[in-house]
């Protein structure tokens, strides 16, 4: 009984190689074209955001627009942004007591009681993706479909993403989650919708006291490049090294 | 989904609420670390010449096999698009961890194991080709890739072969399990788990369950098949255990001792975890009944000059313990490292459900489907000789 070892594995190289390549090349085919945005150029822009943590009153606006302009689903553990309200004694700094009653979606309604603890300061810290410009969630996804644009927005390809939720575990600030209806990642865009014609994102557009300001750091005409250059600015969790560009103007050391 | 958010404590970010890894990502290293461990096993007589533990060897292979062959299916149940998987061998995203498993599993599945027992296996596979008829014949002939050669000069070729494979094969299981335990340990998100440590502490780990369970199906299968088992062989397999036992515990205490030394800004949060959310599963499972018993017992047999029988009852229950503190060690790891939040103010609780996609009985029956591929792998590639041999120390 004889058989051709060497052309046996020789063939099934070749049909490997084969099949391999066919099925990449009709990937390509049934993927289709991208859309256009033709009067929008990625590399002109590199996106970030301002915000004056002191002109936030924790309405919740931006939170409600967010949730209707992208379509996030409206229960307690989905947000793309949210609004936190820290209580700081400054007796225990390093023990802020830390408030997101459904992410600040309803607001942080004023309960009419005495504080129980009058000599704490508050203040409210909006969140969002900080769209890191070395964001350990895009680095960790196993087939790219999370990515950095070049404009500097972080994305998702919903038509690839696995749901693997590593980029979920990988965020340091909590700004992933599974939308259970797709079953795929999903985070905040910075209403790429919005942005690539020229508009601001719905929660800046919504925010009545100017606390959240979109900016294009490429655009040397740009507000946000003076407000940066005026205020004393820092980004979340430093130490984490992620390139953040969500400006926090006036943070507290306490917030994380 | 939302009934979880009654059992949070203090401050967690909203989106963090929901565990996104739960028991089947527990049985994925559970798993791969069975099959490291056997692997290591198993070359230990073929690289190192342990003679003591060659009647182990074929069955820590065909262990490690079936293990393999269930790795990737909680990942598949786990994803949330699992038709989409093929697309980490097509377009692995080169900075990801993650997108290496697919071909570290091919390599170690194709390349390692598959091929070293067919390579051992040869010999046997061609004469009950020979020898028998009709289904099974083609069956035999299939696995033998219809080439009968089995002359001393192609065996002795086999040999050579799977001698290297099983070289090529020890680092491959430190890369398959170490890998595993990066995946965890790169996370720098998470303080929990982010660590260099981690993939050195998985692999001993690995090696330690590994020993284990192979010893453990060893003495198994040798009651099941009510023949005598190798005393001298299961003494070599504990006092293996023992040491790569006594080097993961170090490790394991090391990586401890730095953090409470140390101290760092999520030292707090995680210290609180450890006395309260995980006590059971990691202060007295892990660590008590998974780790200190079975270290004190098999210790004990090294120090003190005990009976077989004696013997033997210590390995039945170290071995289990042992099965039973590493799988803590998993599960406090993946469900430990998302009970807290990130801003180090607050935790959650894991509610794992019953019969859904992810709840406990897909992983009890995960769990049980290796041994089902090792019983029709024991039957078609039987890896022990016919009779049980003469002149064994036996107990039982």
């Amino acid at each position: 009984m004889t058989f051709d070892r060497r052309k046996f594995l020789l063939d099934t190289g070749k049909l490997l190689v084969l099949s391999a390549s066919a099925s990449v090349a009709w990937e390509a085919i049934v993927a289709g074209k991208p859309e256009t945005a033709p009067n929008y150029t990625m590399t002109d822009h590199w996106w970030g955001m301002a915000i004056d943590v002191d002109k936030c009153i924790g309405c919740g606006s931006c939170v409600r627009a967010c949730k209707a302009e992208n379509n996030v689903p409206l229960d307690p553990m989905y947000f793309r942004t949210w609004v936190e309200q820290y209580r700081v004694n400054p007796d225990d700094m390093d023990h802020p007591t830390v408030e997101s009653p459904n992410g600040g979606y309803d607001g942080f309604p004023f309960k009419g009681a005495p504080d129980s603890d009058p000599k704490a300061k508050h203040f409210f810290v909006p969140k969002l993706c900080n769209h890191c410009a070395d964001s350990p969630c895009t680095q960790v996804c196993p087939v790219g479909a999370t990515f950095i644009s070049p404009d500097g927005v972080v994305l998702i390809d919903k038509d690839y993403c696995l749901a693997c939720r590593y980029c979920v575990q990988a965020c340091p600030y909590g700004c992933r989650f599974i939308d259970p209806r797709t079953m795929t990642a999903d985070k905040c865009t910075l209403c790429y919708q919005r942005i690539t014609k020229g508009l601001t994102t719905a929660c800046c557009e919504n925010c009545p006291t100017g606390a959240r300001r979109l900016g294009d750091l490429k655009n040397p005409n740009d507000p946000i490049q003076q407000f940066l250059l005026d205020h004393h600015v820092v980004v979340l969790k430093p130490q984490m090294a992620t390139g953040a560009k969500v400006y926090y103007n006036d943070l507290d050391g306490s917030v994380r | 989904m939302g009934s979880v958010l009654p059992a949070v404590q203090g401050f967690m970010y909203p989106n963090e609420v929901e565990l996104q890894w739960s028991v089947l990502i527990v049985l994925y290293p559970y798993i791969t670390g069975l099959v490291a461990g056997a692997f290591i096993l198993a070359s230990l007589e073929r690289v190192f010449n342990v003679e003591a533990v060659k009647p182990t060897y074929r069955l820590a292979l065909l262990t490690a096999l079936a293990f393999l062959i269930v790795a990737p299916l909680p990942l598949q149940l786990h994803l949330g698009h699992p038709e989409r998987s093929i697309e980490m061998y097509l377009t692995p995203h080169t900075t990801s961890a993650m997108a290496m498993f697919g071909f570290v599993y091919l390599w170690y599945l194709m390349v390692v194991l598959v091929l070293e027992i067919w390579l051992d296996f040869r010999k046997d596979i061609v004469l009950t080709w020979r020898a028998s008829r009709g289904p099974k014949r083609w069956l035999y002939g299939a696995m033998a890739l219809w080439y009968d050669n089995i002359s001393p000069e192609a065996l002795a070729v086999d040999d050579r072969v799977g001698k290297a494979i099983t070289v090529i094969g020890i680092p491959s299981a430190f890369l398959l399990h170490g890998y595993v335990g990066f995946i965890f340990g790169s996370v720098k998100a998470n303080p929990w788990w982010s660590s260099p440590l981690m993939p050195v502490v998985f692999i001993f780990s690995a090696v330690v369950s590994g020993i284990a369970a192979v010893m453990l199906l060893y003495m198994l299968t040798a009651w099941w098949r009510e023949r005598k088992f190798d005393i001298a062989c299961v003494d070599t397999m504990a006092r293996f255990l023992f040491f790569a036992f006594v080097i993961d515990f170090s490790l394991e205490m090391l990586d401890l001792v730095h953090r409470i030394y140390e101290a760092d800004e999520s030292f707090r949060a995680l210290d609180f975890m450890v006395h309260t959310k995980l006590y059971v599963s990691q202060i007295i499972i892990q660590i008590y009944v998974g780790t200190v018993v079975p270290l004190a017992l098999l210790g004990l047999v090294q120090l003190v000059r005990l009976s077989p029988r004696v013997r033997s009852w210590i390995y039945w229950i170290a071995g289990s313990l042992t099965l039973i503190g590493i799988f803590a060690m998993r599960w406090n790891v993946v469900i430990g490292g998302q009970l807290f939040s990130k801003s180090f103010l607050g935790y959650t609780a894991y509610k794992m459900e019953w019969a859904t996609r992810e709840g406990l009985l897909p992983a009890i029956l995960l769990m049980l489907l290796p041994f089902g591929i090792l019983y029709v792998l024991v039957k078609l590639l039987p890896p022990w000789p016919a009779k049980p041999r003469k002149g064994d120390a036996t107990v039982m």
